[in-house]
């Protein structure tokens, strides 16, 4: 297997965005990545996106981004799992890369969420729960991770203001972030007080409606520098994983088990441990995702995720910094694309350019991307040459 | 032996005072409250209809018959409130309880009266030897205009009967019917809520048809009043039942078991099979009872009972009816009312 | 309409909580399934599952998704049933601030989805408190 390089990375301004189409979101993205890489075509594109269809009526993206991006005639490929989708479009990119089938690779991750109105987003989004035993009994997304809440609460003595603080963590690390849907500060009271979704989470628990886009390019570790004078980020570890497509399948209700061993094959393959990461992006579509997230990363023992964000373990000038982008939370969370644009904020952050918000001697970062909730989970982790 | 071998009564769980409704339409609470003998009423949750009822009366009536549902031959419900116009309500109902696909099915319309009307139609098949075991149910949710008196009684619930020959809990012993053509209460095709002809509805449709089908069972089996522990007459109020009683020659005390309606409403085809499971809760061997429905438009069909030493062994396999509407009240206020009934008028 | 025959496929575990136990290792598996996921065995029995159980988490959806938006706010529950046969439905006729985990509950027979004002009509398994 041939080592994986990431020579160019790129990414909009995200948030409601009601002048920019599906096809603009993603081409400029991916345009943006292609220059700051420096190259004009790639051999081969992959496509994170969870629900175009629903969202916008337009499907066939391979078509449509090849297209666009001015390469139609390039092998693409649209990848779908959930909001896990922009990982696992990363790990094939990977893989392709890796394997010597292709040299330059495109990965893009999109969605469009604004073209339909919030019962329609509900809907679309919880098509990534079990549809016939969870879905079809009127449960969302929030409900879900709000059902994970109250069993990890009531398991760990994990409290509500603990929940709040992964919220303010996040959005002060996203008022650094120019590309942030929501780059404000807010508080502990203001969460607590903002509007109920699904018990105990309330709106500013969860992560927003977004448009967005984001890509990466990736070419062999030993042709790096034929394309980019930049500092030079390789994947050195992916790990995949999956889990019961239902939560209520699962033996234990506050345990992320596919995130735990997408963990583990990633610390194998880049033989490395939980201490040895010096920043990490994660799936904190839901503050207490975060918390779980951060278990079963190895970061903090079972049930220790909320009183490390009390701490201050998880902030930028913490143990352990995660989100430092601002997460799902600030800086939006527009599915598809929120796998793809962890890596985005990985990579800037070991090149040293991410400016008021960067991670002080920030050489190994993890990225962790999860669809439904918990049923898949990508990890990867990359390092600075 | 041909009887009743199960028995079974669902009470939803919502209920709305009186005083609430008559603070809506400015009308005088206490004077409804003593006129038509109502306190209060059940009210549907939104998820409820015509069959969730029947089958949360049939799983009751079923864990005391204690059969297999695969055995069942028939089974109706009679209501006024199917959730379908076109497609059968028992279907669903056969489906759940597992009596489907060898089964005979139909639902039955006749106002107040299709409940009984089903028990009628079950019990003659068991009885002919066509069906081993029959189902019948009466259940509504009820409908009745906003303002309009009908709105203060105007219920849900419903009661299912399992027919057999072994192990009966209650023999039926006469059967008879009563029906003219008489235009008393109606709703025709394409209408939310029914009407009916205010004074109209009284002596010449309910009491005519009820006094006419009790005298006629009772003539008919040589019977009196005397003879009988137990009557329970359809309850489109709570006055019209004690009423038509007293005129029939009952006292308060045969009445009172399947006296529902003042806390209950009119379930309208779950109303007398109703009244006739709460006065199984506590109906003792031997006893004799007195079954009497009324629909608009009009009918009247009447049953003769007698209990049987089984009863003992099967009354409190499931909730009692007077249990049923003590447990878990939920009282809701107008608003949430016309939410649940889907009173209000909304977006497309 | 298309979605008739999902309907109809679905009525043994909507109707009847139809469920299939491994003859193997006695895993329930709700919907049944083709192979067992704990000892990835082929037979199973048919089984009802039991209709009385304990609430394991909850919570109330009071941002529903569009088919649901005129129920809400309403409440959510996953229910242990016994032998480890578990399922997410929702929880009726219940104050919505008192649910706790533990507490017991009994399933009902209930609407769960209208097909709008003139489609089918989805009936299936609700949860209440015993």
């Amino acid at each position: 297997m041939r080592k994986v390089a990431i020579i160019g990375i790129g990414m909009n301004k995200w948030g409601e965005l009601w002048d920019t189409s599906l096809r603009e979101l993603y081409t400029e993205a991916a345009l943006a990545a292609m220059d700051d890489a420096g190259v004009a075509r790639v051999d081969s594109m992959y496509i994170g996106c969870m629900s175009s269809g629903l969202f916008t009526g337009q499907e066939h993206l391979s078509s449509l981004m090849a297209d666009y991006t001015g390469m139609a005639g390039t092998p693409a490929t649209r990848v779908e799992s959930a909001c896990n989708s922009g990982g696992v479009a990363l790990r094939q990119g990977f893989i392709e890369v890796a394997s010597g089938m292709s040299d330059l690779v495109l990965v893009g991750g999109v969605e469009k969420m604004t073209d339909v109105d919030g019962g329609m987003a509900t809907y679309a989004l919880a098509t990534a729960a079990d549809q016939d035993y969870e879905s079809f009994h009127g449960v969302t997304f929030p409900g879900l991770y709000a059902m994970i809440a109250n069993a990890h609460m009531a398991r760990y003595g994990t409290t509500r203001e603990q929940l709040a603080m992964v919220a303010v963590k996040n959005h002060h690390n996203g008022s650094m972030n120019a590309r942030a849907q929501y780059p404000f500060e807010i508080t502990v009271e203001g969460v607590l007080d903002s509007v109920r979704v699904a018990d105990p989470l309330r709106i500013l628990d969860c992560s927003p409606i977004t448009d967005g886009a984001a890509a990466v390019i990736l070419c062999p570790l030993e042709k790096a520098k034929e394309y980019s004078d930049k500092a030079v980020v390789e994947i050195v570890g992916s790990g995949h994983a999956t889990d019961t497509i239902a939560l209520h399948s699962r033996k234990d209700l506050s345990w992320l088990g596919a995130t735990y061993t997408a963990a583990q094959r990633a610390y194998a393959m880049a033989g490395c441990k939980p201490e040895d990461i010096d920043l990490a992006e994660v799936h904190d579509c839901f503050t207490i995702a975060e918390i779980c997230v951060t278990e079963a990363l190895g970061f903090f023992d079972k049930g220790d995720g909320g009183p490390a964000v009390e701490r201050g373990d998880t902030a930028i000038t913490g143990k352990i910094p995660v989100n430092s982008s601002g997460g799902l939370k600030s800086k939006g969370h527009p599915v598809g694309a929120t796998g793809v644009a962890q890596i985005v904020e990985l990579t800037e952050q070991l090149r040293g350019e991410s400016g008021k918000r960067q991670v002080k001697n920030a050489r190994r970062g993890l990225a962790q991307n999860m669809g439904g909730s918990g049923g898949s989970t990508t990890v990867h982790i990359l390092e600075v040459k | 032996m041909v009887g009743i071998i199960g028995y079974g009564a669902y009470v939803p769980r919502h209920r709305i005072r009186v005083e609430e409704i008559a603070k809506v339409w400015g009308a005088d609470a206490p004077s409804y409250k003593r006129g038509l003998m109502l306190e209060e009423k059940t009210v549907p949750a939104p998820d409820q209809d015509t069959i969730t009822i029947s089958v949360e009366a049939t799983k009751n009536a079923l864990k005391r018959a204690n059969i297999n549902p695969a055995e069942i031959g028939c089974v109706y419900i009679g209501s006024e409130s199917h959730p379908y116009a076109v497609k059968p309500s028992g279907t669903t109902l056969a489906e759940v309880i597992g009596a489907t696909p060898d089964v005979h099915c139909a639902d039955f319309e006749f106002a107040c009266k299709a409940g009984s009307e089903g028990m009628f139609v079950a019990y003659g098949l068991v009885k002919a030897g066509l069906v081993k075991y029959g189902l019948a149910v009466g259940a509504d949710t009820s409908q009745g205009a906003p303002g309009d008196a009908l709105e203060y009684a105007a219920a849900a619930g419903g009661a299912a009967f399992l027919f057999g020959t072994e192990r009966v809990i209650a023999t039926i012993d006469e059967t008879f019917s009563y029906m003219t053509d008489t235009p008393d209460f109606w709703r025709r095709e394409y209408q939310h809520y029914p009407q009916h002809a205010g004074r109209f509805t009284g002596d010449p449709s309910y009491f005519k048809h009820v006094t006419g089908s009790a005298n006629g069972i009772m003539e008919k089996a040589g019977m009196t009043p005397q003879d009988f522990n137990y009557v329970i007459c359809h309850q489109p109020n709570g006055k019209f039942p004690q009423r038509v009683g007293k005129m029939l020659g009952f006292t308060r005390e045969q009445i009172e078991p399947g006296w529902l309606s003042p806390i209950l409403g009119n379930t309208y085809s779950g109303s007398s099979p109703m009244g006739l499971a709460s006065t199984l809760d506590i109906a003792k061997p031997g006893d004799r009872i007195l079954m009497v429905s009324y629909g608009s438009g009009s009918g009247s069909d009447s049953f003769v009972l007698t209990v049987t030493d089984q009863i003992d062994q099967v009354r409190d396999l499931a909730p009692h009816v007077r249990a049923q509407l003590a447990a878990n009240k939920n009282y809701i206020d107008y608003g949430t009312y016309a939410k649940f009934r889907h009173k209000i008028l909304k977006a497309e | 309409m298309s979605t008739s025959a999902k309907l109809k496929r679905e009525m043994p575990q909507r109707y009847r909580m139809e469920a299939g136990k491994c003859t193997t290792c006695g895993y329930i598996a709700f919907p049944p399934r083709s192979i067992c996921p704990e000892c990835q065995a082929r037979e199973f029995d048919t089984v009802i599952l039991p209709d009385e159980g304990t609430i394991l988490t909850h919570t109330v959806i009071r941002v529903a998704p569009s088919q649901f938006t005129d129920e809400a706010p309403y409440a959510i529950a996953i229910i242990e049933l016994g032998e480890g046969a578990r399922v997410l439905c929702q929880l009726v006729d219940c104050d919505l601030e008192q649910i706790a985990i533990g507490d017991p509950v009994k399933i009902e027979f209930r609407r769960i989805q209208a097909e709008g004002k003139s489609g089918v009509l989805f009936y299936g398994y609700k949860a209440v408190p015993a």
